[in-house]
Parts: C-alpha cells; structure tokens; sequence
C-alpha cells in the first residue's frame, strides 16, 4: 500500500508560487456536499413552521396556521384568556407553565381546603409546602425578609424566631400577609429631655437584662408608667407589647429597630434605645398581599412562613 | 499503475455467504445461543412476588426510578454498582482475551449471536451455501422474492420481539405486550419496539460482520491484549505449506507421504475454513483483526482431515510462541503471566468490593442538611435555635415507620411539630422539618450532636452526625 514512489496527481487551482508552490483544489467528500444541501432544504422548511426571517420592524411568523400554540395566560385582573398565537419562545414557555401549574393543582387545592393544623399535619402537604412556599417566598417577600426569613435588624423582622409583633399563630400570619401592617411608633424628643431620655432608655435596657445605669433605670421605671411619656399605652403596662398594634415587647432578646444585640458597648447599646425614642420609628411598612396574590398562595405562604421557617406560636 | 487519487476510499460490501459446519464449535457456540437466548426471552417473564410493584423477577422501573433484580432494589442513588459493575465487565475482558484471545467476540456478543440466528435463518429457507448463491446471483423471479423476502420477514419478526422483549424489562411483561399488540399501549414503548426491532435487523440481519469490522471499538482494541502466549486461532503454517505450499490433492499427492517427498504440507487448498468465515476471511494469512476467533474455521478444517486420513489440528487453537518455537509443544493455556494474574487479582477484588457492598447495603438511608439561612437564630428567651431538614428514604419494599430522636443533647430541644414519628409508603423518600432549641449556655457548649432514626418494625438505628451553629467568642 505504500505510495512513496507513485506520483500524486491532484487538481489544482492553478496558482503557483515560488516556482513550485501550487494550491491543491481538493474536492468536499460527497456525503458533506449532500449534507450541506440537506441543510438547505431544512432551513426552507423551517420558514414554513416558525419566525424567521426580520422585516423591518416585524418579521415573517411561518405559515399562519400550520404550527399554532395555544395557552391560558392570567391577565392583571385576574380573569384567565386562552390565547392562540404563531410558535415562538414565549408562548412555548406559557405552555410549560400551564401544565406545571396543572401539576400543581391537586396540592393547591389540597392546601386550600384543608385547616392549617391538618396541612401541618400532612407529611406530603407540608414538602409541597416546603418547595413551592420557598419559590413563594422568594418571588415575594426576600426582598425585605432576606432569602431564609431570617430578616434585617431596622429593616424587616426575623420570622424564624418564636417572637411575634403582631402574632404568631396561623390566623394572626394570615392577617398580617392579606392586610399588611404598619408599626409607628411616635417620637418623644419633644416630650422628654435628654435626661429623661438616658433614664428612660435605662429603663428599658433593663427589661430584658442588657447592661444599664440601675439608678437611671428606676427613674426611667417612672416615666416609662408615667402619663407624660406614656410608653405603658402602647407597650403595656409590664412592658410586654400588644400583638393587636404590634407595639414590640421590650422583656425578650429580641432586638428589631434598635440595634441593641448588634452594639458592642453599653454606651452604644444605650445609644441605639436613646435614638429611637427621641426620633421615633414609622418605618416598620409590610404592603399589602391581597390584592397581588391568590387566597390559596396566601394560605400556602402562611403555612410556610408557621411551619418551614419555623417561628409560629 | 494504479492512480491514488481516482481510487476510491470507499471500500464496498462485499456480502458473506457462509457455509455450515458441524464440530465442537459448532456445538459450543449453538450450546451458548440457546442458553443466552433462553435468559434473555423468558427472564422478563419469571414472576417474583412484590408489594410495591409489578410482580416480576426482573422489571427496571424508570418511573418510580428502581431497579428490581430479584430480591435487590437498585436505587439511583446505587449508581456506583453500575461503575463497580462496568469495571468488573471490562476486567473479565481482559482476563479472558489475555488468556484465550476474543472469547466474547466468538461465542458471547450479541452481535455474534443474532448475526448467527439470522444466519441460520437464510440456512434454513434458502439452503446451503451454493443454494444460496445461485439464489443471489440469478434474475429476480417468485423463487427468490418468495425466499428471500420470506428469510428476511423472518429476521424482522425475530428482531421485533428482541425489541419486544428488551422494552419487557422496562415494564410489566404481560400487561405491556397485551396493549401492545392490543394498540392501547404508550408511544414511548412503540417507539422503543420500533427503534430496536430496526437497530437489530439492520446489525444481524444487514450489516453484519461490517459492524465489528467498522463500528465495534472492543475489536479494535482487544488486540492489545494478546501476549505471545495467548491462545489465538492460528493455522499452522510450517504443517499446511511444507516447503512447496499449499496444493490440491491430485493424483500422487494425496497421502500425507507423498506430500512430504514432494515438499507439499497438509492444507489441501479446499477453501473451506474461507467459506465457514462469518467475516470472510482467510485464516491461512496469519491473525487479523476481522477475526472474532469463533472457531468455525477450526471445525471445518478438522472435518477435512479426517475425511482425507491426516491428524487435527492444522487450524487450531495455539500460542504465538509456540508456533514460532522449534519443536512445538501441545497447545495449553499459560495463565502464570503478569498480565493476566493482575486481570485477575483487579476482578476479584472488584467483585469481592461490589458483593460486599451490596451485601451491607441498608433499608434505609437518611441526609440531614442544615438551614443554613439563618445560621441560627436567637430566640425571645435568649436560647438558640438551629433547623434541619430531615431526608429519610424507605427502600424497603412495605410502608414503615420511623421515628427521629437526638442523641448528645436534651431529648427536650428537638422539636419536630406532628412528625416525631412519620410514616414512608415502599420506595418513597420523605422530608421533614426539624428544629432544634439549645440554651444559651448549653449551646456555647455543644458543636455536633447525632439525629438518631429508627425504623419501628426493626428497630434498626441510623446515626447521623450534624452540627449545631451559635454565635462563638471568635466570631
């Protein structure tokens, strides 16, 4: 089989260089022309059947007809349209969503009608509840709540924790998701001075342990209870919230708008309580949900939010 | 002179009309086609009592994504059996081609063993070898659409229900060929019987030996492990050629001695290990990579010797070396060779390793991940709280129960809601939410604890170590 001795005799392009430089002109192998001419006769058909080809601002959408998808969207207001339209991407993607939403019916429908206490209950129900609550979640409420609930200190408050604002059962998380909140509380920097301000703050330190000024606080007992300052009105009278106005309990570890945790010193720590009540606090803002989400999604993020991050009562 | 570059690269088939033989081969490779043959038909069949699935011996459930093989549930989480088992495929290939050449290509591989049904098919419609060709060779007429379109009508119904059969391990055998030919079956299963019934007669029935010619890698590489002293299919060239070669045995050439005077060997030129070829090629040229050592050649040479009066053996199974060799001794298989000790310390290790695991494998398997989102969390009365999220599987085959417990903390600080105790139907796996509360100062203390599952029929305990996160000094 050698071929060192035969002469090779190859159709050239006719261009030489150097004398003896030529361009061999070696044909595509037969099965790669066909296949390049296949492609051909593939691309003319794809015209007929999907969009193609762009004209000016529009394009051409194959053949109308010949290769239609049809889908259910939901509108704004919440009325369901089926919608035929040429192949493209979108509604392709429609019709997945479509048929996962379809999927997902019988566990919506499950979640919907039965009591919260029976879906937490339901072992299948509640893995449902942890997937699709977590895509819930995270389409809704990461952006304030952060992605695992967890919350931002003089932001948004920390739904893991066993603490509720403005309670926590079942019932309560509904409330709050359907109606939203807004927690206000009024500044006092015109109604106490700075002293009283250092006592009162003292005062509240004290409640749940933190390192005070005893002496400071005692007073601040007084003005904490006293009907010029008035903070018993809201907070109670043993300092311990009301979950009907969502006043926070100041007795417990847990810290939302003064940083109180996070400051390193008592003199920071003492700042942080001092600020607040001189300047007061009107950003503690949840919007409303009922009028963006379905009652099921509600009672599946409530769900969510009580038994898969953990914190309800 | 020929010109290189008007020849084309294009080798065209040439189609291989094999003669029939008799002799041990023979018997050999029919002795294995009934055996595989009857494994691989009537194994979907054997029924094997089940409670979470179809009642069959051997059933590969994609949807409920489980193996069955017998009384083994294979789960995809097991997918290192299929690697151990891959390993131990190839390891015996090894061995066995080291020792006695291309055993699988010859007598095991189901190219070989459909090509040889389909083979046989032809044998038994058309006839004989010269039947056959005069078949092919002549004009078209009802004789030869009759018979050959009967032959191949009859490779295409073999090959369906090799599709059939192979989509039978997928699926519950009766009920799957009952809407099968019932029309009511799913799509996915008549396309795979199509694909498959078409991939099986075009390899068996069309292509043939052209697929371990061109398509099959092991053909290519098995060559590598051929030592001198493999045992290969050689034709012993000093004893057919003599000095003079090969000739036919005219007049005063036909007794061994006569032969010999005249310098002429033993290999009367009959051709007949050509015809027997199912790769079509010459033996007597030394050992080629078309050859699958199936031995036919063997038997058809044998059968001549004795028919003219000369000892077996021209075409035999023998060694590199010993053909070289001066005085060449008994053919015999020499397994003492580094080569082939390795392939069998590697196979036996393997095999011992996946036995092993197999063995020890256990009903149950649990993964505890830590929430990690919140770390953890700190709690109205100071305490901290660390959540996981419990995956317990029952790989069983009835529904269990199971019950989680802590070991290394207060049984107290666990609290898992409603599912202290939670119930798995055969074969599914289950999430739960767990959480566990630890005091400030318990948990400066504790780093790791154990989830302790325990399955309530057997009592069996699955310990799982997990950590517990806080705020640290350092932090």
């Amino acid at each position: 089989m050698s071929q060192d001795n035969k002469k090779v005799t190859v159709e050239t392009t006719g261009h030489v260089w150097d004398d003896d430089l030529q361009e061999l002109n070696n044909p595509l192998p037969r099965w790669w022309i066909w296949g390049f001419y296949i492609t051909f006769g593939f691309a003319l058909v794809y015209w007929l059947f999907y969009p193609a080809w762009p004209i000016g601002n529009t394009y051409t959408k194959g053949i109308p007809g010949l290769n239609n998808v049809t889908y259910v969207a939901t509108k704004v207001d919440g009325t369901q349209e089926t919608k035929t339209t040429h192949w493209n991407m979108r509604s392709k993607l429609m019709v997945e969503m479509n048929d996962l939403q379809a999927e997902q019916k019988p566990y919506v429908d499950k979640v919907a009608s039965k009591s919260f206490e029976d879906v937490a209950k339901d072992p299948e129900l509640m893995q449902f509840v942890n997937s699709a609550g977590k895509t819930l979640f995270a389409t809704n409420c990461v952006p304030c709540h952060q992605a695992g609930g967890q919350g931002k200190v003089k932001f948004a408050p920390n739904l893991t924790d066993d603490y509720w604002q403005y309670g926590g059962t079942y019932e309560n998380i509904q409330t709050t998701i359907v109606g939203g909140r807004h927690g206000v509380m009024p500044a006092f920097k015109t109604i106490l001075n700075d002293a009283e301000l250092t006592q009162v703050s003292n005062y509240v330190l004290s409640l749940s342990g933190e390192p005070h000024n005893a002496d400071a606080a005692k007073l601040g007992d007084a003005i904490f209870h006293g009907d010029k300052a008035g903070c018993y009105a809201c907070h109670g009278v043993d300092a311990k919230g009301n979950i009907a106005i969502g006043s926070a309990n100041l007795t417990d570890k847990v810290w939302l708008w003064p940083d109180v945790l996070g400051a390193k010193t008592p003199e920071a720590k003492l700042n942080e309580v001092k600020t607040l009540i001189y300047g007061g606090m009107d950003k503690g803002v949840m919007p409303v949900w009922e009028t963006r989400l379905k009652p099921e999604q509600i009672k599946l993020l409530t769900v969510y939010v009580h038994d898969s991050l953990g914190g309800g009562k | 002179m020929p010109d290189q570059a008007e020849k084309s690269l294009y080798q065209k088939h040439i189609p291989i009309v094999t003669r029939s033989v008799k002799g041990q081969f023979r018997t050999f490779k029919t002795a294995v086609m009934l055996l595989a043959y009857s494994v691989y038909f009537l194994l979907p069949w054997m029924p094997w009592a089940r409670v979470s699935a179809a009642s069959q011996a051997i059933l590969f459930d994609l949807t409920t994504r489980r193996f069955f093989i017998f009384n083994l549930i294979v789960y995809p989480q097991d997918i290192f059996w299929l690697a151990m088992l891959l390993f131990i495929a190839a390891a015996l290939l090894f061995f066995v081609t080291g020792l006695v050449g291309r055993a699988w290509c010859g007598y095991f591989c189901f190219q070989t063993l459909w090509s040889d049904m389909f083979i046989q098919i032809e044998h038994l419609i058309q006839g004989e070898r010269p039947a056959r060709l005069r078949l092919k060779n002549q004009n078209w007429n009802l004789e030869k659409i009759l018979k050959i379109g009967a032959s191949h009508a009859l490779m295409i119904l073999v090959s369906m229900w090799t599709a059939i059969t192979f989509a039978c391990y997928f699926s519950y055998a009766p009920t799957f060929v009952y809407h099968f030919f019932n029309g009511t079956g799913v799509a996915g299963g008549y396309f795979a019987v199509l694909v498959l019934t078409l991939l099986t007669y075009m390899a068996g029935g069309v292509a043939r030996e052209q697929i371990c010619l061109y398509a099959c890698p092991y053909a290519r590489f098995q060559s590598v492990m051929y030592e001198a002293d493999t045992l290969a299919v050689t034709y012993d060239a000093k004893r057919g050629e003599g000095m003079k070669g090969r000739t036919i045995p005219i007049q005063g050439l036909k007794t061994q001695d006569e032969r010999t005077l005249a310098g002429h060997g033993d290999c009367i030129d009959c051709g007949f290990c050509v015809q027997v070829c199912p790769t079509g090629i010459d033996i007597r040229n030394g050992l080629q990579y078309q050859c699958i050592s199936c031995g036919l050649c063997i038997d058809a040479c044998d059968n001549i010797m004795d028919s003219v009066g000369y000892p077996r053996g021209l075409i035999r199974y023998d060694s590199e070396r010993n053909m070289a060799s001066e005085v060449p001794e008994p053919p015999r298989v020499i397994w003492k060779r580094f080569k082939v000790i390795g392939y069998a310390v590697a196979l036996l290790l393997m095999t011992g390793l996946l036995f092993y695991n197999i063995g020890t494998r256990s009903d149950t398997e649990v993964s505890v991940q830590q929430v990690r989102q919140p770390l953890y969390v700190m709690l109205s009365n100071g305490s901290l709280r660390n959540r996981y999220l419990i995956h317990i599987v029952n790989k069983t085959e009835s529904d269990q129960i199971y019950t989680i417990d802590v070991d290394g903390i207060s049984p107290r600080s666990l609290d898992m809601r409603f599912f202290k105790a939670v119930s798995i139907k055969a074969g599914k796996g289950l999430s739960v939410n767990a959480s566990v509360n630890l005091s400030a100062e318990d948990a400066s203390k504790v780093r790791e604890f154990n989830f302790l599952i325990t399955q309530a029929s057997t009592q069996k305990v699955i310990k799982v170590e997990t950590n517990f996160n806080s705020p640290r000094e350092h932090d």
